[in-house]
Order: C-alpha cells, then sequence, then structure tokens
C-alpha cells in the first residue's frame, strides 16, 4: 500500500478506507480474543495513578478514585491498557520508521509559533484527560469500542465528542489553518 | 467460542502479551493512516482532510458487521462482550470537554502516542497534558463523582435504548458512514488545499 514516491514525500499515507478497513478488522479481533476493545487513555491514567501513590501514598489510598485503582502487591501499572499503550508506541515507532517519519520535531502551522503550539498542546491534553475520566473513556475507549458492539453511551460519547469539537473548531481555526 | 480468553480457550496468562501484540498492530495502523500528525487530524473539523472521519466511521463499520456476522455464524458470543456503560450526563459533558482538547491540542489519546513514539515534541507535552488533566479529574473527584457515577443507565445497546433490532441498526448506521464519506469528498473539494 506504501507509495513509491515515501522517500520523497514524508507524508504519504496509507488510503483512509484500507486504514479503516485494517482498524475495524483489529477492534473486531480483539473483541473476540478478550471479550473488551482497545483503549488509550486507561494507560496515562494507570501511569498518574502509579506516579501519585509512589509519591504519596496516603494521599492516594484516602482518594476515592486513585484507591479504586490501587490494589495490593499489585502495581497500577499492571494492567491490560498499559501493555496495549506500549505496543501502541512500539507499533507507530515501526511504521515511522519505515516511512521516514521519524525525528524530533514541533509540528504546527507556519502561521503561529512553536511556542503557541506547545501551550496549546498542554491546554488539549489538559481539557481531553479531564474530560476522558468523566467520560470513562476516549476516542478509542468509550467512542470506537462502544460503537462496536452499538453501545449507546459509545454513540452519545462520539457525538459530544465530534460535535463540540466542530463547535469550539473557529475559536481555534489560526492554529490551524 | 468466542470471546477466546474470558472463556478460557486462550489461558489469561497470554492476557498482557496479547495486549502489546495488538497494541502494536494498534500503533502501525494509526500511524501510517497519518493519525501521528496533529494537523492532519485537525483536518476533520476545517474539511481540508476528512482522514479521521474516514478511518474512523469505516473502523466502526467493519467491526460492528463483522461482530455481528461472527456471532451470527456462531463463532463469538455477543452477549458476553464488554459494553461502555451510559452515565448520561457524564458522557455528554466528558465529550464536550474531550472535544474542546481534540480541536485545541490536535490530538487524542491514543494519536498522541502514535505521535510520540515518532518524536512529536507537542505531542510529548499533550501527553503531559493528559496527565495533568486525570490528576485534577482524581483531586477534584468529590466534586465531580455525582456526574461520573450519576445518572447510570446501565451497560445498554442502541437495541435498548431505541428498541431497534441491532441488524437494523448496523444497517442504517453504515448508510449513513456511506453518506458521510461522500459529502466529505464534495466538502474537501470546495475547501482550498492546505499543505502540511
Amino acid at each position: 500500500m506504501k507509495n513509491d514516491k515515501k522517500q520523497k514525500n514524508r507524508h504519504v499515507y496509507w488510503n483512509p478506507y484500507f486504514g479503516g478497513f485494517i482498524f475495524g478488522i483489529l477492534i473486531l479481533f480483539t473483541f473476540y480474543l478478550t471479550g473488551r476493545g482497545l483503549g488509550a487513555s486507561g494507560a496515562m491514567k494507570s501511569s498518574v495513578v502509579s506516579i501519585v501513590e509512589t509519591v504519596a501514598p496516603t494521599h492516594a489510598q484516602n482518594n476515592a478514585y486513585y484507591s479504586k485503582f490501587i490494589e495490593k502487591d499489585k502495581s497500577p501499572l499492571d494492567t491490560w491498557l498499559v501493555f496495549e499503550a506500549l505496543g501502541v508506541l512500539i507499533g507507530g515507532f515501526i511504521s515511522g520508521g519505515l516511512s521516514g517519519r521519524i525525528g524530533w520535531r514541533i509540528q504546527h502551522s507556519p502561521k503561529i509559533t512553536s511556542k503557541r503550539r506547545l501551550a496549546f498542546a498542554l491546554g488539549g491534553g489538559v481539557l481531553f484527560g479531564l474530560g476522558a475520566q468523566i467520560a470513562r473513556g476516549c476516542t478509542s475507549g468509550a467512542a470506537l469500542s462502544g460503537m462496536a458492539v452499538l453501545s449507546t453511551g459509545g454513540f452519545i460519547t462520539m457525538l459530544a465528542i465530534f460535535g463540540s469539537a466542530y463547535a469550539f473548531a473557529y475559536f481555534f481555526r489560526k492554529n490551524w489553518i | 467460542m468466542g470471546p477466546l480468553i474470558p472463556n478460557g480457550v486462550i489461558p489469561i496468562e497470554w492476557d498482557s502479551i496479547i495486549a502489546i501484540l495488538i497494541g502494536i498492530v494498534f500503533g502501525f495502523v494509526l500511524e501510517a493512516s497519518g493519525f501521528s500528525s496533529s494537523r492532519k487530524l485537525a483536518g476533520v473539523f476545517y474539511g481540508y482532510d476528512f482522514a479521521v472521519l474516514k478511518v474512523f466511521f469505516t473502523a466502526a463499520v467493519v467491526s460492528l458487521i463483522g461482530l455481528y456476522y461472527m456471532d451470527y455464524l456462531g463463532y463469538l458470543d455477543i452477549t458476553q462482550l464488554y459494553v461502555h456503560p451510559l452515565y448520561l450526563w457524564g458522557a455528554i459533558i466528558g465529550g464536550i470537554i474531550m472535544g474542546a482538547g481534540f480541536v485545541a491540542g490536535g490530538f487524542c489519546p491514543g494519536t498522541s502516542l502514535c505521535a510520540v513514539a515518532i518524536g512529536k515534541i507537542d505531542a510529548f507535552v499533550y501527553v503531559g497534558g493528559i496527565m495533568v488533566g486525570v490528576f485534577i479529574f482524581s483531586e477534584l473527584f468529590p466534586i465531580l463523582e455525582p456526574i461520573y457515577d450519576g445518572y447510570f443507565y446501565g451497560n445498554i445497546t442502541l437495541q435498548d435504548s431505541l428498541g431497534i433490532n441491532p441488524y437494523w441498526a448496523v444497517f442504517i448506521f453504515s448508510i449513513i458512514a456511506i453518506v458521510a464519506f461522500v459529502i466529505s469528498d464534495i466538502v474537501r473539494k470546495k475547501q482550498k488545499k492546505i499543505f502540511y
């Protein structure tokens, strides 16, 4: 599927329908094997729980949220989603490596500065992290894996994410176009 | 009959190995589809690149049809699969906040991990931001708990909420996806091209 010109243009990607098809087969396969779908934000939640538990164990035990994910004799990082996220890093690295896309850089529109891009990336991340906890999952875990089994919650989360992103797009247009 | 691990066909010890293997394919597909680029992802919100819409909805349709077909053929018991629960206001409010984060930062958690894998510094910052967001949520949990735990309707599907036959739901969803693909191509032709 890779274009012959990939060496000249590092931004030649798979046909989106092909990528989506393989992605759909992967979700199907994941449900067939594990009975659950994919996820991404769960790994970051586990990392935060693990950090807080290391830095302030009593605080973590007393907090009603962290304590949900703390078990005796088991690291909070010992979860399916953390292993899956490690795999995502490996898989992304392999794909990027095969297409010559690896390298340190800050990607942003030429109309904005790197500093502005990083500030908005940080703010966007904070919002996404907060929202993903409130909705109990992100685009992968709640929306996509939910939709794959016709979950009402998955569909509502998907509509809320995309609806809100379109509604707010106007305010952030300078960053992208 | 599937799902294989919960039914003991594959021993539970393989769980973490399978998680890494599934993650590798997940990361590869996302990166190869261009999801490590925030500017490509954001295109869907400004009409200059609809890869997100196409990949996302194709994946949803393929997995939906596949799961129901495997259930129909008896390879999989669809009632044993985990259904994302509905906490109505949690899903709506959380989704709205995530949408704002998506268009501000240009990533979602899965895609930001892919971008981290190929060295995008903005993605490192974004992942850091997600962790700060999780931390804020956890510290404010006593205040946010009513939304987080309230308005619970169970692990319900569209079949329960709309009283619709699931096969029809899959069919209608597939038609909506195809219509969305056609419309997205028309919209994209009208937008001025953006190089990134």
